[in-house]
């Protein structure tokens, strides 16, 4: 028997050995400094564009200075070893500053992350209603444009009241928010331009919604023509009581599980992203999105430098980069977002130009974009999100009845003790 | 025990003091606390029209588009029993977590307590194999079991899909109450199995023999004597799965479809939700630990009757 463990052990790591190998001989590891054929076999497109000299990118060269960056994860261009841009080694060749680069799931969690203190970061890029959070709250450092010359290349047409002044932040992705549906599973006569389609009793069971409460109640105040913004008690309610009538007919509250359950054909709608949508509609042709003409939310990502970045300059320096039409090419080229730099949306193929990631001035115009609620307000939300995904499973009779069946549960335990007990003593009794 | 053996057990109180101790005590200190807006000139507690009035004053000042600085209202960090009462409004989603726990628990018990035993009656050499066979699925990354579940669970998942070759179903599986049940002892059977294995392994043959010498039939055999010697496995098997299975979160996101919220879904909705809220995040921690001290203090106190007797 020992023989055979061993056995089956040695083979497994045989096999785990021989699975590594095949790995890197597949993929064989680059260089540490990669040569000069490596650095410019980037495509076509971006053969023609190099890097411009918009700032001395060699200022901060031989200091030894490592800025730390914290992105969304799968955010950003990376070698995953067929040659595509790496957008952080690129960094490192062309101004001799380390990189230290670190990924988050959520808006919240970055928040959580600089509030509980700890780790300084030098670059962070959250979401349009954290960044106006995070300015209410002073946790950003004012940008020195003079250091930021690219920005000139922004589209001024995207919507950054987020950040009022334009002081704080530089835009690196945005999109918005839609309906995916999948063609096959619903009936193509229906009008999927609209929220309501959330609602329709026919599709009982196969609508997936958000689980982070402020998309969620951000489709159902659109439904009835509210703000995301608000922060009005009776709308919050009305909202939250829409919620509560949808909830029988949802699948299941989701993020990034919609993948999989929209991609295997699991759900028939959901709300979610048009860039996400665009990474589904690869894998499942039967996929479609539409944009609902009540409005949608109109987002954007931002590169940011939070207080205390012990790096200001270099940071800085980074974000310059990134606006350089050639990094911001292959950015939005590998996550498929939507970008805001004007010179990279012209090298994009006519396809992707016209596709649901560059919606119409219609639709620009009829969305929003997410604002910080106050704390009641978010409070607030939270608490009616939690009244919403707890009601119908408990009633509060049952605590009650917990409450007695606990007491009941002390009280049987106690005497059957002391009455056991009695026995022995009198057991013993005999005995002697 | 010496005084150099002693000495041995001082890194790990070092470590309990450091890691244990003091986020207990930080986890009721912030359940305690808030913070509130104070008047900068005597400190009194301000009123939410108190508030906006300081606000709307200084934007008067300042011109329209003068920014507030963060600093205009001093806030305070404030001794209250609010956030444990606010607590109270969140007990059916407490409730309802112990509930499923419970029912996981009993579940595991059931399914392990048969397997623990044949397990511990097997022959040595094989007795080692059947318990790595069962640690085996926990070489895998627990998300990674869970998402595979989801995808047998779904409604054209594996297991609608066999189900529809014999002309049954597609029944509803995922993102029931059921589901999550399945899911936390699916994870957590080997913790029910290892302890109760870990016991049953040290009865002796010879006890039962015994017991069989004397007369007693299986159904005594097991009343009288397995399951006494065997209560220490149950208690800590009982108490290993429940208290993680209380405090989930992940599982009912993953299989519950986020509809059957959890009372670890909602602490982690004070962190990473909307609201960062940790003082009630807090609360509701602190809440939940008396809870489950109250469920293992009556199970405990089924052990130690349970040794008193096995002593006399």
């Amino acid at each position: 028997m020992k023989k055979s463990l061993a056995l089956v052990l040695v083979f497994m790591i045989v096999l785990a050995a021989l699975s590594i190998f095949l790995y890197t001989w597949k993929n064989p590891q680059q260089p540490d400094e990669p040569d000069i054929e490596d650095g410019e076999g980037d495509g076509e497109d971006e053969e023609e564009l190099s890097f411009s000299d918009s700032v001395d990118w060699d200022r901060f060269r031989g200091q030894g200075i490592t800025i730390n960056v914290y992105n969304w994860g799968e955010y950003i261009s990376v070698d995953e070893g067929d040659g595509e841009f790496d957008t952080n080694a690129e960094f490192e060749k062309l101004t001799g500053i380390n990189v230290n680069y670190s990924t988050f799931a959520t808006n919240e969690e970055l928040y959580a992350k600089l509030k509980g203190g700890g780790t300084k970061y030098d670059i962070i890029i959250p979401s349009d209603y954290m960044i106006s959070r995070m300015i209410n709250e002073g946790m950003l450092e004012k940008l020195d444009f003079d250091n930021i010359p690219n920005v000139e290349y922004m589209d001024d047409t995207i919507d950054t009241s987020y950040d009022q002044n334009g002081e704080y932040s530089v835009p690196y992705m945005w999109g918005v928010c839609g309906i995916i549906y999948n063609t096959t599973l619903v009936d193509e006569n229906d009008d999927f331009e609209t929220w309501n389609i959330l609602w329709d009793p026919k599709y009982m069971g196969s609508i997936l919604m958000f689980s982070s409460p402020r998309d969620a109640f951000g489709i159902a105040e659109k439904k009835l023509g509210f703000s995301f913004n608000t922060e009005d008690p009776e709308e919050l309610a009305a909202a939250a009581e829409a919620l509560k009538e949808q909830k029988p007919l949802v699948q299941a509250y989701v993020a990034d599980e919609v993948f999989d359950k929209m991609g295997g054909g699991e759900a028939a709608l959901a709300a979610y992203y048009a860039g996400d949508a665009i990474t589904m509609m690869e894998d499942n042709p039967d996929l479609a999105f539409a944009i609902p003409r009540e409005g949608t939310n109109i987002y954007t990502d931002a590169m940011c430098i939070p207080k205390g970045a012990p790096n200001k300059e270099a940071a800085e320096m980074y974000i310059n980069f990134m606006c350089e039409t050639k990094v911001a090419l292959a950015n939005v080229e590998y996550t498929c977002y939507s970008t805001p730099h004007t010179e990279a949306f012209e090298y994009l193929d006519e396809e992707t130009q016209n596709s649901v990631s560059y919606p119409s001035e219609e639709v620009k115009l009829t969305g929003e974009v997410y604002r910080a609620l106050s704390d009641q307000g978010s409070r607030l939300l939270d608490e009616h999100w939690t009244d919403i995904m707890s009601s119908g499973n408990s009633n509060p009779a049952t605590v009650i009845i917990f409450i007695l069946a606990c007491v009941a549960a002390i009280i049987v335990v106690n005497v059957w003790k002391h009455n056991k007990k009695k026995k022995i003593e009198l057991e013993e009794v005999e005995l002697r | 025990m010496n005084k150099k053996s002693k000495f041995l057990a001082f890194p790990y109180l070092v470590w309990m003091a450091i890691f244990i101790i003091v986020p207990l005590i930080l986890i009721a200190v912030f359940a305690c606390t808030t913070k509130v807006a104070v008047d900068p000139v005597d400190g009194h507690r301000l009123s939410e029209e108190e508030i906006e009035a300081v606000n709307e004053a200084y934007i008067e000042e300042n011109g329209e588009d003068a920014e507030i600085p963060e600093d205009l209202i001093p806030q305070k960090t404030v001794f209250t029993w609010d956030n444990l009462l606010a607590v109270s409004t969140y007990m059916p989603t407490l409730i309802n977590s112990i509930w499923l726990a419970l029912i996981a628990t009993l579940i595991c018990l059931l399914l392990g307590y048969p397997v623990a035993y044949i397990i511990s009656r097997i022959k040595v050499s094989k007795q080692k194999m059947m318990i790595f066979l069962m640690i085996l699925p926990m070489w895998i990354n627990f998300l990674l079991r869970t998402y595979a579940w989801m995808s047998i669970l779904e409604n054209n998942g594996l297991l609608n899909k066999f189900l529809g070759l014999f002309g049954l179903g597609p029944y509803q599986f995922i993102n029931t109450q059921g589901a999550v049940v399945l899911g936390m002892v699916y994870n957590y059977l080997p913790f029910m199995i290892l302890p109760l294995y870990s016991i049953m392994v040290k009865i002796d043959g010879s006890t039962i023999e015994a017991a069989r010498d004397l007369g007693a039939g299986s159904p005594n055999i097991f009343r009288r004597v397995v399951l006494p010697l065997s209560v220490p496995g149950i208690v800590s098997g009982v108490s290993m799965v429940f208290v993680p299975a209380v405090s989930t979160f992940i599982i009912s996101k993953m299989l519950g479809g986020g509809t059957n919220m959890l009372i670890g879904d909602l602490i982690d909705l004070q962190f990473l939700g909307a609201s960062y809220n940790p003082h009630l995040g807090s609360a509701i921690s602190l809440v939940l630990m008396v809870f489950i001290l109250v469920c293992m203090s009556i199970t405990n106190s089924l052990d130690d009757e349970e040794m008193e007797g096995v002593i006399v």
